[in-house]
């Protein structure tokens, strides 16, 4: 059964949550489809409490997500662009913050173009499968002449540790294809066929990590101290203190 | 000891002559002038330039001049001092940067080339090695920064920095040190000419395009004393490109 906003779909198939960013245009990241997305996270988190579960982030059409909604930033002229782009980017940083602090594992299905902010949030999972036929992984920040925030270029950093694949992503903007990209170690799998394919295969890889029956909080602890430098670029309210005592 | 040439949209620094272009007071002094003049005669062009560093005859560069050094240890601080602004004009510079290792790298040569963006390498001869541990000089912390910055595979950066291996430029492709291989001086420098037009061709705004780089290397740039821009700044900056 879906449930959600305009903006994207909510539903449960077996113990895996998706989210999917719905319609068939380019899923910009406006502050009201990001507000969405948490509102999504933030009832999966609610529900994991019942068992062990586990959250894909897919999308409809052609696109993943094509970035920032520079559109909605330009409109005005209250709020100012400015103010804009700081909304749109505290949205992301609080969304990859939630994505960090998740009590259960995430997977995004990558089934089309990800590019500039849609780029790094499919890289806030912990794991990526992504569409063979179409669709890139464009970094297209250094094409489109826009600086990278620091939780972004921490994200990166963390998420796609090779020096080449990194300078190669971000400095070069290349698009990679999902082949290239797994071949570089930066998504886990290529899935042939379409978009329903593509969510299907994070779904199953989604309920495998699901399977495994882990303990949520202490998911959420080991993922912020696997990503240290993310946690605390993303984190700055000083976090939440862990249930337990540290060993 | 250093010439600068400007050849359409891509400014070629090349270590003269057929010496061990070892990084003097001198050397360094001259090789930081003419990055500057490629940085200022770039912002005037507008978007769209590139760097090649290139050097004549056996070597790239042999290292820090420690025959002028001698058996003091002042003045070897001194030089480690002298490049470490370099190391940052490079790593700062707004335009993509291409080494052509056209010989030896050693030591302060490796590094020099490092903190170039890409690296292409003669095939035929010649070793990028960081030969500290060999001489048995200490691996200055923004020399490491900036190894460790580009050599992420960790038997890769434990070979280079602690085994003092001699790395041709086959093997140096494997570990992701070298980007492009080719079979003499004559075709690296050319290579990576080209290399440096396609850069320059894809118009990136100088400003944005080092402010990325230095997103994705910041321990290496604060190492080496580049100030990091705040994210304020760069809001700014996004807000008056819309």
């Amino acid at each position: 059964m879906a449930t959600g906003g305009n903006l994207c779909a909510v539903e449960k198939r077996g113990r895996v949550h998706v989210i999917t960013l719905t319609g068939t245009g380019e899923h910009r990241l406006s502050p009201a489809l990001l507000s969405e997305i948490r509102s999504a996270v933030a009832a999966a988190r609610r529900a994991s409490t019942g068992g062990a579960s586990a959250l894909v982030l897919a999308a409809e059409g052609k696109f993943f997500s094509n970035g920032y909604d520079l559109a909605w930033a330009r409109a005005g002229p209250a709020p100012a662009p400015g103010d804009r782009v700081s909304a749109m980017r505290a949205a992301l940083r609080g969304l990859v913050t939630d994505l960090l602090a998740l009590p259960v594992p995430t997977v995004a299905a990558v089934t089309g173009q990800a590019a500039g902010a849609g780029c790094a949030l499919a890289l806030a999972h912990d794991a990526v499968v992504m569409r063979a036929s179409r669709g890139f992984l464009y970094m297209s920040e250094v094409d489109a002449g826009i600086k990278i925030a620091s939780f972004v270029g921490e994200l990166v950093r963390q998420k796609v540790p090779d020096a080449v694949a990194r300078r190669d992503l971000v400095m070069k903007g290349d698009k990679m294809t999902a082949a290239e990209a797994v071949r570089r170690g930066i998504v886990d799998a290529a899935v042939d066929g379409g978009v329903e394919d593509v969510v299907a295969a994070a779904v199953a890889m989604a309920e495998e990590l699901a399977g495994r029956g882990w303990d949520g909080e202490n998911l959420a602890g080991i993922r912020k101290a696997t990503w240290p430098g993310l946690w605390s670029k993303v984190n700055d309210c000083g976090g939440l203190s862990p249930a337990r005592p540290r060993l | 000891m250093c010439t600068l040439q400007q050849r359409g949209s891509v400014f070629v620094l090349t270590l003269t002559g057929d010496g061990e272009h070892r990084l003097g007071h001198a050397l360094i002094s001259s090789l930081r002038s003419a990055v500057a003049s490629a940085a200022e005669a770039a912002a005037k062009a507008g978007p769209g330039a590139a760097l090649v560093t290139v050097g004549e005859g056996r070597f790239f560069s042999n290292g820090l001049d420690i025959g002028w050094a001698g058996t003091s240890r002042a003045r070897l601080s001194e030089l480690v001092a002298a490049l470490r602004p370099l190391a940052a004009d490079l790593l700062a510079l707004p335009m993509p940067t291409v080494a052509a290792v056209t010989g030896h790298a050693s030591a302060g040569g490796c590094l020099l080339a490092l903190c170039h963006d890409y690296c292409v390498m003669r095939g035929d001869r010649g070793v990028l090695y960081m030969s500290e541990v060999d001489i048995g000089l200490p691996l200055p912390p923004y020399f490491m920064a900036v190894l460790r910055a580009k050599i992420t595979a960790a038997n890769a950066l434990r070979d280079v920095a602690l085994r003092g291996k001699k790395v041709r430029a086959a093997e140096g492709k494997e570990m992701g040190i070298v980007d492009a291989v080719y079979p003499s001086a004559d075709e690296t420098a050319a290579e990576a000419f080209k290399l440096a037009e396609q850069l320059a061709a894809r118009k990136w705004d100088g400003g944005v395009y080092a402010s990325i780089r230095m997103s994705m290397y910041p321990e290496a740039c604060r190492s080496v004393g580049i100030v990091e821009e705040s994210d304020e700044e760069k809001r700014k900056h996004f807000a008056s490109k819309l």
